[in-house]
This record gives C-alpha cells, structure tokens and sequence, in this order.
C-alpha cells in the first residue's frame, strides 16, 4: 500500500491543468487492457472457424482446428486478468450468485459460460469425439485415460453416430456465430454505456470492439498457422493463407471505415469535450494512437492487403508479409483496446486537465503479469495441439461430405 | 366438461409439459432486460428524500468542509482521496478558465492569479450528488452500491468485488478504492449521524450556511425553501443522473 500511496505521489505531481481529487488514480490498468484484448481474440478465431464450418469457404480447412482451440485457449484465460485486477477477488463470484441486471459487468459470467460451454466446448466436442476414440484407442496408458475421459467414455463411431455428431456441431457452430457477435459486443457495450465518459461514450463501440476483434481473432490464427506449419515442417496451403488474408482486409477495412466515422462524428459535433479529447489525441494518445494503432495496426497492414487483392507477388515475398501483417494488426488491436481503456481515463471528467499513467515491471499490475496473461494461453494452446492435433484428424473428406 | 384420462398419452404430457416449462423459460429471459429500463424510471421516495442546496454565493472556500468529511469519516489522509472537497474557479479576462483545489481545498486557498487579471472567482463545494438515477448504482456489478429509501447511495463494503466500474461511471469524480480494504468508498451523507438527528459533519462545519440539506417531500423543509428562494440548478444535467444536490449561482464553466 506504502508503494501505491507513493506512486500516486508521484503522479500527483505530473498532473495537467485539474482534475477531480479522486481522479489522479487511474482505475483500470493494463490488465483491463488485456480483457477486451484478450475476448476479441477469442471471438475473432471462432468467425474464422465458423467461415470454414457454415459459410463453407473450404480452403480455409487447415485452419479450422487451429482457430478452434485457440478460441478456446484464450477463452479459459480470459477472465483471469479481469479478477486478478478485483480489489476483492474472493468475492469474483457474486457477479454469478447475485448479479445486479441493471449492470452490463453483471451479465459478462453468463455471457463467458453461455460461450464458453455451450458453445465452444460443445463444438469441439463434437467435432472431436470420433477422434478422440480412435486415438484412445492407438494410446497407451496416461494418454490413453485422458483421451477416454474427454470423450466421455463414448465408444459409438458408427456412420450414424458420426452423422449426429456433425450435425449437433453445425448445429452448435450456428448459434455460436451470434454469440461470438454478443460476447465482444457486450465487451464494448461495457465501455460504450458510460455516459460520464465521452471517450467511451458512444453508440458505435460495441460494433467497433466487433471488428477490431474479429481483425485480432483471424490474424492471431493465420500466425499460429504459419508457425505451426514451420515447427511440424509441412508446407504452407498459400491459397487459404491468400483467402485469410483477404477476409482479414475487408474486414479491418470496415472496422476501420467505423472508427474513422466514429471520430469524424466527434469532430463534427464537437461537443463539450471536445477540446479536452483533442488535446488528448495529439498529447498523450498520440504515439499509441496515431503511430501504433493508426500507421503501423491499421494504415500498413491495409495497403499491404489491400495491394494483394489487385497483385500477388511471388510466394516468398507473401509468406513473408504474411508473417509481419497479422503481427502488425495484433499489435495494432492490442492499442486499440489500450487507447480506449487507458485514455478513457487520462483526461478528467471535468474536462479540465489531465492524469497521468505510471506501470511498474512488476506488481499485480505491471507489465510482466500482463506479459503473463498473454503467454498462459499460447501454453494451453500448444498443450491442446498436441493432445488434440488438428492434423492428425482421421478421414477428413468423409466428414467434409457429410457436414 | 370432462376431461377424458384415458386419451392422455404419455407424448401428450410431455407436449403440454415442454410447451409449460419452455414458456416459462423463455418468458425468463425476458426478465434480464428489465435492468436496462434503470435511468428511465424516475424513482421517488415516499418518506424522506435527501436532497442537497449548495450556495456558491456563500462558500469563502475555508475547506473546513472537507476537512471535517475527513476526521468524522476516517478518510485516508493523502491528497488523493475525499469524499468532500472545495475547488476554487477564477475566470480570467482573457477567458481562459483555472481550477484548482490543492489537498481539495483542506488547507485554503491562494489566489495565484493577480486581481487585475481576474474576470471573476468563486468556490464550488463538491461532495456526492446522492442521484437518484446514479450512474453507480446502475452499473455495479453485484448491487453492493445501493440508493437507501431516503436516497442516499451508499455501499455495502462487505460486499463490494473492487471492480471499479462505479468509479468510470461516476459523472462527477465522488468515488475512490481505499487502498488499505480494496473496496470503494464515497460519502454517506453521515448517515450514521442523520440517524442520532444530527446534520452531515460538512453542513455542520460550514460557518457561512452555505450548505443546507432536508427533505424534498416535505414542502416546509429548509431545502425546498432553498430551491424556492433560489435559481438553482445541478452540474452536468445532460447526464441525467437526477441529482439531488442543487447548486445557487453556479456559473457555466463548472463541472
């Protein structure tokens, strides 16, 4: 307490203009950063699945499974940031046991299990089962266990039950699409709904957070995928790459298109805030924002992909970028959410001046339990590729012909 | 009429049965929604109903307020965190606008603008507004912020996760985290001393009056003679959070 006491002193002292006593703290740190972060990856690999899976965009196969678990990866991981940043975290579950429904925070545990459970686990269930025997049955000993305990200790592999499975999985992957829309939504309805924050304050955040989020799940996949091939030593299926690659620009396109028109609607209307929120983008939000987000998250990444659509160079050159792009485009998410988050807080509600942000190395919420956060998941995810290899997937056709 | 048992097959009630227990689980998930209706219903208290009326006119920016907020209330000593604080305004004659409240106004306040460059200044007493439609209360995950019948929006620190979304939501700057319990904390309006008949330990401090507090139900209570006598008017009332706390003389620049 001592520490924080004296970092407040600290940033007391780098105060600009005014700001409410009480406003020198800002209140959400780098962990919520990683929340909206962290949910839109999610959200973004389970859209690219479902393309595979409903819309039946065939050449994006090879990364079906992929997508899949590192939905899931991120998913198991997602609240983690969110109540090691409580005040109280013991008492995390009364959003569960006593939820206040006037409250968007409240409805996140029932939005997180609904996708978590019924979506995402059932989905790989199902899509996995018949796997998950046969391979059993290959394994010896520990392996052997845990495979008959993930399949429930089914044993039915007939035609007709691998028929019901898909069709209980498409069924699952149709109702999974609105909720990976609801779960990142939602995130953004959470920010979107304060009105005491003109930052945040706006109809368009949860359509915003939407596509940044599906941007961020489908780049995190396409560079899993690539490194995923180097590591098995398999070549690169450039055509679904190239097919990624072209979801990935029309749809950053959009998001874009929305904050572009977010931004032109704040300056057009010029509001109270105006002047405060300028000097915010220019000051402190200007690295972050213009530079990270903008140039090198948004403006790049957007040429990039945008020239591939018209002109496809040598296969080299795109494996190349297609390694960069989808770094560049997390990168740029990641500073979405950080602009959002933390500059919804650098400016006081009076409007009258600005805070400022401190983060330590280390502590509950410095960089490196965020660094943290963000490593747990790709462990799972590597755990779960070896137990659940998407490749080693038996008699794919049979199963593409039946879906 | 009647009914004939024998034609009730067993698919018959397992129909009927869906048909019963599927309604009445769809219709529940109707129920969430009633959350959102919260800042439209205009909630009114049927016995007492706090209200506040700050005097600018009045305020000589002494910060004793805060101070008192501070000793009856245990508030942690460091410059960051008040439940009542005082900010001190002066509009320049060039139109630019300064805000100060150094240690929120605890020690006093020196004009560092020389007189000739003042246009005006004044002192803005702030403290909790006790809304009625308060953006906290609304947006508190688990209900540990609540608003009393009498329309105090207090918290239940025994209760509340730390999750810090009523601070974001708070329009005017009334919440913090105490570091030392992880919890927030906000001014009570001294309700434990409204409860023994006494005024809030600010309004007992203030040696001008410049702060009154009643109830608003009651046509005669010093409150509403206030608002009456006065032309009062809340900060920020675009937000429409129904503030209760009424300010005389309050100049456009405050926020």
């Amino acid at each position: 307490m001592e520490q924080h006491i004296q970092n407040l002193y600290e940033v007391l002292s780098q105060v600009e203009g005014f700001v409410y006593p009480n406003e020198i703290e800002l209140n959400w740190s780098i962990l919520i950063v990683l929340y909206p972060f962290i949910t839109g990856l999610v959200a973004g690999a389970f859209i690219l699945a479902s393309l595979e899976r409903i819309f039946k965009v065939r050449i994006l196969k090879p990364t079906y499974g992929i997508a899949l678990l590192t939905a899931l990866s991120f998913m198991l991981v997602a609240t983690m940031p969110l109540i090691s940043h409580l005040g109280k975290p013991f008492r995390a579950y009364e959003i569960m046991i006593t939820p206040h429904l006037s409250s968007a925070m409240a409805i996140f545990g029932f939005v997180y299990l609904w996708y978590l459970m019924v979506v995402l686990l059932l989905e790989i269930w199902f899509d996995y089962r018949r796997d998950m025997i046969l391979w059993a049955n290959e394994s010896k000993g520990v392996k052997r266990f845990l495979y008959r305990a993930l399949s429930l200790w089914t044993t039915d592999i007939s035609p007709k039950a691998i028929a019901l499975d898909n069709k209980i999985g498409y069924i699952v992957t149709v109702i999974g699409v609105p909720s990976a829309f609801l779960l990142h939504g939602y995130v953004g309805f959470i920010f979107g709904s304060i009105k005491a924050n003109p930052w945040w304050s706006t109809v368009l955040m949860p359509i915003i957070f939407l596509f940044s989020a599906i941007v961020s799940g489908i780049a995190l996949v396409m560079l899993i995928y690539i490194i995923v091939s180097k590591v098995r030593k398999v070549k690169l299926n450039m055509a679904c790459l190239d097919m990624i690659a072209m979801y990935l620009f029309y749809i950053l396109l959009i998001d874009f298109v929305l904050e572009g028109l977010d931004q032109i609607h704040r300056i057009y209307e010029a509001e109270e805030s105006f002047e405060v929120l300028h000097k915010l983008v220019f000051g402190k939000l200007f690295f972050t924002l213009f530079i990270m987000q903008g140039l090198l998250g948004t403006i790049v990444p957007l040429i990039t992909l945008g020239i591939f659509q018209f002109y496809k160079p040598k296969e080299n050159i795109r494996k190349v970028i297609y390694l960069i792009v989808p770094v560049l485009i997390l990168i740029g998410v990641f500073f979405m959410r950080w602009n959002v988050v933390i500059g919804g807080q650098l400016f006081s509600k009076s409007f009258y001046g600005y805070t400022s942000f401190k983060i330590g190395l280390i502590g509950p919420e410095g960089y490196l339990m965020a660094a943290f956060w963000l490593i747990v998941p790709l462990l799972i995810l590597a755990f779960l590729l070896w137990l659940l290899p998407p490749w080693k997937k038996k008699d794919e056709q049979s199963e593409i012909q039946s879906a | 009429m009647k009914i004939d048992k024998t034609k009730l097959s067993r698919r018959d009630f397992f129909k009927a049965g869906t048909i019963i227990v599927g309604g009445i689980a769809v219709s529940s998930t109707f129920i969430p929604f009633d959350g959102l209706l919260f800042a439209i219903e205009r909630p009114k208290g049927k016995g007492k109903w706090y209200g506040i009326g700050i005097d600018i006119n009045k305020c000589i920016g002494c910060g004793k307020c805060a101070k008192a907020c501070k000793i009856e209330n245990n508030v942690l000593d460091e410059p960051f965190y008040f439940r009542s604080w005082v900010e001190q305004y002066t509009i320049k004659m060039d139109g630019s606008i300064l805000v100060e409240s150094p240690n929120g106004g605890i020690d006093g306040f020196k004009q560092s603008v020389p007189d000739e460059e003042i246009f005006k200044s004044f002192f803005v007493p702030k403290m909790c507004n006790h809304c009625a439609k308060s953006p906290c209360v609304q947006v508190c995950p688990v209900g540990a912020t609540f608003e009393t019948p009498e329309g105090i929006v207090l918290v239940d620190e025994t209760y509340c996760i730390g999750c810090r979304y009523c601070v974001q939501a708070c329009p005017y700057g009334c919440r913090y985290i105490d570091p030392g319990k992880g919890t927030v904390d906000k001014c009570t309006l001294c309700i434990h001393r409204l409860d023994k008949g006494m005024q809030p330990a600010c309004f007992e401090i203030c040696p001008t009056e410049a702060r009154i507090f009643g109830d608003l139900n009651d046509p005669k209570s010093k409150v509403n003679e206030f608002l009456k006598n006065h032309t009062c008017m809340v900060i920020k009332p675009h937000l429409n959070t129904d503030s209760k706390l009424f300010y005389n003389a309050l100049s456009s620049e405050v926020r």
